[in-house]
Parts: C-alpha cells; sequence; structure tokens
C-alpha cells in the first residue's frame, strides 16, 4: 500500500529574530505513517514540529518563510490558526490537562468548536478516552479533577484530549520524556495501534523509542534535517557519517 | 576567638531585633482585639446582644435610649454590595486586558495610573463623590445625591485597584502550557482565556473580591462625605436616599458621645471587626483549597 502525502516541506527555514532555526527544510510526510524526529538538542526538531501547527506563531519575532502544505493547502497563508490546529492536534512534552474535571478536559474542544448537545459530548468523551486506552481506568471518575491523575495517565488524558476534535495529523513533542518506562510504553502501544487512523509525527530523545514505533525517521542537527529515511535504512545502514555518529552514540 | 564572640553576639543581638520588629505587630492586633472586648463587649451585654444587633432603631440620645444598629449592618452590606456590583466586572475585565490583551504602549499608561489610584487618599475619593459623583446622581437619577448609589460608585472606584492588581498577577501567573493546551486544539485566544485561564485563576480573583469587600467594610471617610449618613428603617432604604453604615455610625457620633452611647460605638467597632474576621477566614480557607489542588 502506497500512502499519500499528507504533510509537505518546502524549502521552509525559520528565524528566531536573528537566529537561523531552521535551515532550508524539504520533507513529505506520509498519511497514517508514525514519522520521528531525533537529533540532539536545541538542533530544530521541536521548532519544526510546532510550526506545523503554527504553535510557533505565538512566539515573538518568529519569521517563517517557504511553504508548507498540508493536504496540497499552504497552512501559512490560506487556512486559518484554528481550523488548522484543529485538524494538526498536538501533545506537548509535560503533560497539561486543564484544572478541570477529566470529562471537561475532553469536553473542552469539541465545546469549542460548536459541540452543544449532551449525549453528542458524552460519545465523543467516551470515544475519546477510549482510543487513548485509558475509558475504563477513568470512567467512574470523569467528574473528579483531571490533576489527581498520575503524570502518564495526564498524558494519555491529553492525547485523548488531542483526539477529541477529531483531527487528521498529532504532532507529539516528546511526550513520554517526563513518564516512567510502563506509562511510556502504554503510550507507544496506543500511537502504533492509532496510526491507522492518523498521521503522527513525534520528536524524541529516545532513538530505542523511534525504532520501536516509527516508519521513517528524520535526523536533525544545528536546523538541518541530515538524513530523512525509513527508520529501519537510517538506523541500520545511515548513509551520512553524521547520522551513523549520532546513533551510534558518539555525540548528542 | 575574640571575633568569633563577637560575631556570635552579633547574630544574637540581630536575632532580637528581628524578633522584636515580628512581636510589634502580634502586640498591636492584640491590643486592638483587648480594646474592642473590653470596651465595647459590656456595653453590648448592657444594652443587651438581640436589642443591639437585630434592632433598626438608633436613638442614643432619647429617654430612654435606644441602640439598635441593624439598619447600619445593613446599610454597610448595600453599599459593600453596590461597590462589588460596579468594581468586580470593571476591575476583572481590567485585569484581564492588562494580562492577555494590552498593547506594551497602553500597559504603561494604565498600569501605573491604577497604581496611582491605589494611592490617592481616601479623603480625596470622599470629595471627588461630594463635588462631582453626588451632584451627577442628584441630576440624573433624583434624590439629594448623597445615597447609596453614590458610596457605591464610589467605593466601586475604591476597590479597583486591589481587584486589578491581585487579579492580573493571578492571571499572569497561570502556566503557559494550560494557554498552550487550549490553542492547540483550535480555541480562539478569546476561548482559551475566559474558559481556562480565567476559571483556572479563579482563587486568586476570588481573593482579590474578598480584600476589595474588605476595604469596601471598613472605609470611612470617602463614605461620610457622600453617603449623607441618615439612619433609615430598613424597609425605606433605596439606592437612591441617603444611609448610615456601620463605619460613618462612628465617625458622625463619636466627637460628642459619651458614656453608653461612647461604649456602643466602640460596640459598633466589633461589629465592624467580627465581619473582618469573617473575611479573613475566607481568605485562608481559599488559600488552604487553592494549596490542596
Amino acid at each position: 500500500m502506497i500512502n499519500n502525502d499528507k504533510i509537505k516541506i518546502e524549502n521552509v527555514n525559520l528565524y528566531y529574530g536573528e537566529f537561523h532555526a531552521l535551515k532550508n527544510i524539504n520533507m513529505n510526510v506520509k498519511e497514517k505513517e508514525i514519522t520521528a524526529f531525533i537529533g540532539p538538542s536545541g538542533c530544530g526538531k521541536s521548532t519544526l514540529l510546532k510550526s506545523l501547527n503554527r504553535m510557533n506563531d505565538l512566539i515573538e519575532g518568529v519569521k517563517i518563510n517557504g511553504k508548507m502544505l498540508l493536504d496540497g493547502i499552504d497552512i501559512y497563508k490560506d487556512m486559518d490558526p484554528t481550523m488548522l490546529r484543529k485538524r494538526v492536534g498536538m501533545v506537548f512534552q509535560k503533560p497539561n490537562p486543564f484544572p478541570m474535571s477529566i470529562y471537561e478536559n475532553v469536553a473542552y474542544g469539541p465545546k469549542t468548536h460548536g459541540v452543544k448537545s449532551k449525549s453528542k459530548l458524552d460519545e465523543i468523551v467516551e470515544q475519546s478516552l477510549r482510543s487513548a486506552a485509558m475509558w475504563d481506568e477513568v470512567k467512574d471518575r470523569l467528574k473528579k479533577s483531571a490533576l489527581g491523575l498520575s503524570g502518564g495517565q495526564q498524558q494519555r488524558l491529553c492525547i485523548a484530549r488531542a483526539f477529541s476534535v477529531n483531527p487528521e495529523v498529532i504532532l507529539l513533542d516528546e511526550p513520554t520524556s517526563a513518564l516512567d518506562p510502563i506509562s511510556t510504553m502504554k503510550i507507544e502501544d496506543l500511537l502504533v495501534d492509532i496510526k491507522k487512523n492518523y498521521t503522527i509525527i513525534i520528536v524524541t530523545h529516545n532513538m530505542q523509542q523511534a525504532t520501536r514505533i516509527s516508519d521513517k525517521t528524520g535526523f536533525f542537527l544545528h536546523g538541518e534535517v541530515v538524513e530523512f529515511d525509513e527508520t529501519e535504512k537510517l538506523f541500520s545502514m545511515p548513509k551520512n557519517k553524521k547520522t551513523e555518529d549520532y546513533i551510534t552514540g558518539r555525540f548528542g | 576567638m575574640e571575633s568569633t564572640r563577637k560575631s556570635h553576639f552579633n547574630e544574637k543581638f540581630m536575632q532580637a531585633i528581628f524578633f522584636l520588629s515580628a512581636l510589634a505587630s502580634v502586640i498591636a492586633v492584640v491590643a486592638i482585639c483587648l480594646f474592642l472586648l473590653i470596651r465595647g463587649v459590656p456595653a453590648i451585654g448592657e444594652i443587651g446582644f438581640m436589642k443591639f444587633i437585630f434592632n433598626e432603631s438608633w436613638k442614643p440620645t432619647n429617654t430612654p435610649p435606644s441602640y439598635g444598629i441593624l439598619s447600619m449592618i445593613v446599610g454597610s452590606l448595600y453599599v459593600t454590595g453596590g461597590a462589588i456590583a460596579i468594581g468586580v466586572p470593571v476591575g476583572l475585565m481590567c485585569a484581564i486586558f492588562l494580562a492577555e490583551f494590552c498593547p506594551p504602549a497602553v500597559y504603561k499608561i494604565v498600569k501605573p495610573a491604577v497604581n496611582l489610584l491605589a494611592g490617592i487618599p481616601s479623603i480625596i475619593y470622599g470629595f471627588f463623590g461630594m463635588e462631582i459623583v453626588v451632584p451627577y446622581v442628584r441630576e440624573y437619577f433624583g434624590g439629594n445625591g448623597f445615597s447609596v448609589l453614590s458610596a457605591s460608585l464610589i467605593l466601586g472606584i475604591m476597590i479597583l485597584p486591589t481587584i486589578i492588581s491581585i487579579s492580573e498577577s493571578s492571571i499572569r501567573a497561570i502556566p503557559y502550557s494550560y494557554k498552550e493546551g487550549s490553542l492547540g486544539l483550535g480555541a480562539t485566544k478569546e476561548e482559551t482565556v475566559f474558559k481556562v485561564i480565567v476559571p483556572a485563576a479563579k482563587s486568586g480573583i476570588l481573593t482579590s473580591i474578598i480584600l476589595g469587600v474588605g476595604r469596601a467594610v471598613g472605609e470611612t471617610m470617602a463614605v461620610v462625605m457622600v453617603a449623607g449618613n441618615a439612619v433609615m428603617p430598613i424597609d425605606k432604604i433605596r439606592l437612591l436616599k441617603p444611609i448610615r453604615t456601620l463605619t460613618t455610625n462612628i465617625v458622625t457620633e463619636m466627637s460628642y458621645a459619651s458614656g453608653l452611647h461612647e461604649s456602643s460605638l466602640i460596640a459598633t467597632g466589633v461589629v465592624l471587626f467580627v465581619f473582618i474576621i469573617i473575611l479573613n477566614t475566607a481568605l485562608s480557607l481559599i488559600k488552604a483549597k487553592s494549596l490542596r489542588n
């Protein structure tokens, strides 16, 4: 099966003020695959991820040029950021549930997008929590504060929250770096399980994680994509010397 | 050896200074409590608790006199309620604007203005009320202008700085990650602010309101100049009619009161003090609750 390109990144350069954070990035992300971005801190992988749903807009002094296309549409020119973010959801490094009940956390997104009916909201909440594999854990305490959940549960709740607005792409920015190994495993299983429905891009510091779950991997260094290939190829026979040095642990 | 002994002495000496400084406020509050208890409470006993609190007839110079302060209690509640009705929406909106939407150039003007508002002496508020607000109310709303409405307006302005600065800082203290989470779901900035950030800041906002209530309940000078100070039967209290509060009752009569009349005014202070204790208790409950979350 050959999947279509969901996201096309063409000649993208991004500057924080004077700092040239992304240098001439070209990349195609396929539909219903997991794409991993790896690389040392400050290499630009998170920056690229955040620019895919325009979360970088919030930072002052960001300049971006080149093209980013979602299903062929330029997300910086021809798309409203709120609409883009509904289609391209994001899960952050630190679990950030809102200080509300578990139910309200998941219902928040659909409510903002105009879903009013209680039964419809109930349905979305249940479905999203089921997709995040935590319905059974929390179904009896939906009205309890989300801040009472463990770190791993909070992060899965944030994933459920991302599902709630029915996105097409889910961006994850080191979603397991603050979690223990068991919670991490649960989230990895979950991602592999849901990729049949979603296009997933994950930034990770953990190379084993990339090999375990991703179809494609991009290696970033100093704001450039050094190598972008099928995960298996990139880790078994990297074409670039820098990639090889990084994945064999010679630096980073 | 000599020098270590000397520095040891210095340390002890400074500790004592700090301890005494810490003690000063405790001594002050204990002294005030004792004063109120010793001078005010016997008067309540003499008048009778029910006749003092739940009676609206205040005729301290009649024979026989009556010392009921119910209409003053209600008066304080009215003007405070009015101040809250005016000050809270305006102050809260201002705080939200300052914390989330204000362009830096405008912030440089509004923020110092709010701080200045906090520093204006209450007598100036009183004058402003008497010369500007009272005639305005008389002209456009009716009555003689010295009224519940005028007092509420002035108090509403006076509590603005409290509400604005505490609410603003509590809104600013909300983690950036909440904002990211909401915007990341495709919510607009406005939705994010009103549905996530402000609810998350509610304990701070509640704190600001309670401190505002405290200020309004205790304010005397500005109120006495605009409220008209007539003791009204409770069923005759109207927005455009004069009113007397607990504080203004004390200040209008203290200069000529003596004997039980004087003690009854101190007892009025006791009631005011109880109000403040209730507010402080509410405050610490809110703090405890927000810490638990």
